[in-house]
């Protein structure tokens, strides 16, 4: 039953990049579902694989980046009359990244926004202009309707006057406008899955949380599911139901989000969770995690956060991986702390 | 926009005036008027001078006169069309130098056609194969190309043309040729004729225009709007003609119009191996003979060229970029 109303499943996802400095483990084991609807936030302090995990998503991993392993797996619906709800699987991994099957689904039904609205609109072309590309791209409209359908889009996120925006070019707007147009091309084609990398971190905190209101609102409305990539523990809190927790490629913990705030398994999560400030706490020093993020290509054997992990258990956690095991329903730990046999 | 191109318009004008005053200042800097060295020579030559030869030539120059009038004399003759005498051909500069301009211009133009057409195309396969096979192959080439002299090439390729393809070469035309009156045949001829001077004048321009198409693309192609053009399913030819090349062909239009002057100076040394009819050889000859209407004639024609070549790069930039139109 669970299982039916996902709209995306990623299973041990390994996406490598083959550097002539060595093999860089990007994303190195990566499971997590998204439910359909609802907000999935991925979070992890930089350089952990979370924007690549997205674009292996999408299929748009740089070179030298592959993905060498494991499995996305997109529930495509097909049919939605309330009583059934019926869905294709299609593996997304097992699709050639530039093939049709592959374009007809990236920018229609998953659809990406980007970190740095500065830079992620085409200088060249009008809003309006890449707007239209992606609505003519998967619909079958002229240009008078899709320019109507822009006009309409950017309405929707919010935009004031869009029948002028509409003919702007990037470099006439703010950054926050830009990456309200990045939200308009992204639902243009009413994708069952957004997933934003990190929105609004190029922003200033007031534009930030205007954006944030923008897309929950938008999210309640269209019934989209989003991925919502993110390094700030008070983003995740606000927008999400589900987060999962990236180290060093590997997602350590999947939980609902109260869960993942109140009663956190995995020894990063809780030393993430004790490094953020709280109100109404007794006014001490902040504890940061020991230790440092380890090179990329030199990750240590066993399990990737020992080192710097309090409850580390020399012979166990330097030497095996722990797997990913369910300790609850909907609720995932990669710690030796949870063996299955241990439970 | 028409302001911009008013404005472009205005500078173009004003560089003009400029360039015609320090053009002129130049050909005044040797000592002694312009009639005292043509004096000299006639006489060295043994010919009798006649009063009447000296005065007319001092009243057409104003030599006279003040320097800012015979400026001003010379300026009106030169924009209708008299740039004066040249004293080594002893004919009017005119006469001298229009056909070889209108060869120039027609092996320039060809040439500069030829190194963007081979040029931009391998430059984004380039960039979109870096490090393959291909992209070495051209590498290479385009180093040789970038570094071999082109006198040296155009030797090299005289010598296969003559042995391989039997074809004469040097000149623009086969000597059964040069006289004959207008014909397909002789415009086969011609173009015969235009193969060697293209690629040999065109060898390092087109290398360096494809390290250049492939290092600007491969700068685009990180950016993160080609990134999003891919996540909106755009298919990548699209991506890569519509967004990338797009963006990554600015550097390559400004420098399209500061190719244009080369049209009249370019391949000066090529021109003089293969024995052509441009403007090269003549305006390199004039100046160390010290023709100075000649070369003064030249080097404003090569000023125009060049500010005639940026107002045309600025045209079109501002055509392929809003954000200079838009400024």
């Amino acid at each position: 039953m669970a299982e039916l109303d996902e709209v995306l499943r990623v299973d041990e996802l390994r996406t490598y990049f083959y550097t002539q400095e060595g093999t860089v483990r990007a994303v190195d084991g990566a499971s997590f579902a998204v439910k359909r609807g609802q907000v999935l936030g991925i979070v992890g302090e930089s350089g952990c694989g979370k924007s690549v995990a997205a674009q292996s998503i999408l299929r748009i991993v740089p070179p030298p980046g592959r993905i060498v392993g494991g499995q996305i797996i997109y529930h495509r619906q097909v049919a939605a009359d309330g009583a059934s709800n019926l869905s294709e699987m299609l593996n997304l991994t097992e699709m050639h990244p530039r093939g049709q099957e592959m374009r007809s689904i990236r920018g229609s039904e998953i659809s990406m926004v980007f970190q740095e609205p500065m830079t992620s609109l085409d200088p060249v072309y009008t809003v309006g202009d890449q707007i239209m590309e992606a609505i003519t791209l998967h619909q079958n409209v002229d240009r008078r309707e899709a320019r109507k359908r822009a006009i309409e889009m950017l309405e929707q996120v919010g935009m004031p006057r869009p029948g002028e925006i509409v003919d702007n070019y990037p470099h006439q707007l703010s950054g926050g406008m830009r990456q309200r147009v990045m939200i308009a091309i992204a639902l243009s084609c009413h994708p069952s899955l957004l997933i934003a990398d990190e929105p609004t971190t190029a922003l200033d905190v007031t534009t930030e949380a205007q954006i944030l209101d923008l897309m929950r609102n938008l999210q309640k409305q269209t019934g989209t599911a989003i991925v919502y990539i993110t390094h700030n523990l008070g983003v995740i809190a606000e927008m999400c139901d589900d987060v999962a927790v990236m180290y060093l490629g590997k997602v350590v913990e999947q939980a609902d989000v109260d869960s993942i705030f109140y009663d956190p398994k995995h020894p990063y999560t809780q030393a993430l969770l004790r490094s953020i400030p709280r109100i109404g706490q007794a006014r001490k020093r902040l504890e940061p995690i020991k230790g440092i993020v380890p090179d990329p290509y030199a990750i240590p054997q066993g399990c990737p956060f020992w080192p710097r992990c309090i409850h580390a258990m020399p012979g166990l956690c330097d030497h095996d991986q722990p797997e990913y095991v369910p300790i609850a329903p909907g609720h995932s730990v990669r710690c030796h702390l949870f063996r299955q046999e241990a439970m | 926009m028409l302001g911009y191109i008013g404005r472009r318009f205005l500078y173009m004008i004003s560089t003009l005036f400029l360039v015609s005053v320090v053009g002129f200042l130049i050909i005044n800097l040797p000592t002694g008027t312009y009639v005292d060295f043509y004096i000299q020579r006639l006489q060295n030559e043994g010919t009798h001078t006649s009063l009447e030869q000296i005065e007319a030539i001092t009243k057409r120059f104003a030599l006279d006169k003040p320097l800012y009038w015979q400026y001003g004399k010379w300026l009106f003759g030169f924009v209708r069309g008299d740039f004066g005498l040249s004293f080594e051909f002893n004919k009017e500069v005119k006469e001298l130098i229009w056909e070889r301009i209108v060869y120039t211009v027609i092996i320039s133009l060809a040439t500069l056609i030829f190194t963007w057409v081979v040029a931009i195309p391998i430059g984004i396969y380039s960039a979109t194969h870096q490090y393959t096979l291909g992209d070495h192959i051209f590498t290479l080439v385009g180093l040789i190309g970038l570094s071999a002299p082109s006198f040296l090439l155009a030797l090299v390729l005289m010598v296969i043309a003559q042995r391989s393809f039997g074809q004469s070469v040097g000149g623009l035309y086969s000597p059964a040729f040069v006289d004959a009156p207008w014909s397909w045949a002789k415009l086969a001829d011609l173009l015969k004729h235009l193969v060697v001077p293209i690629v040999v004048v065109g060898a390092s321009g087109t290398a360096s225009l494809v390290r250049m198409m492939r290092g600007n693309l491969l700068d685009i192609l990180n950016m993160q709007y080609v990134q999003a053009a891919r996540a909106r399913g755009l298919s990548e030819s699209l991506v890569i003609l519509k967004h990338a090349v797009r963006n990554a062909i600015h550097p390559l239009i400004m420098l399209l119009g500061m190719s244009l002057p080369s049209i009249i100076s370019g391949a000066t040394v090529v021109s003089i191996v293969l024995s052509l009819p441009t403007t090269g050889p003549m305006y390199f000859r004039a100046l160390q003979q010290q023709d100075m209407y000649l070369a003064v004639t030249f080097l404003v024609f090569m000023a125009i060229m060049l500010v005639i070549g940026n107002f045309l790069a600025d045209l079109l930039l501002a055509w392929v970029d809003p954000r200079i139109r838009y400024e």
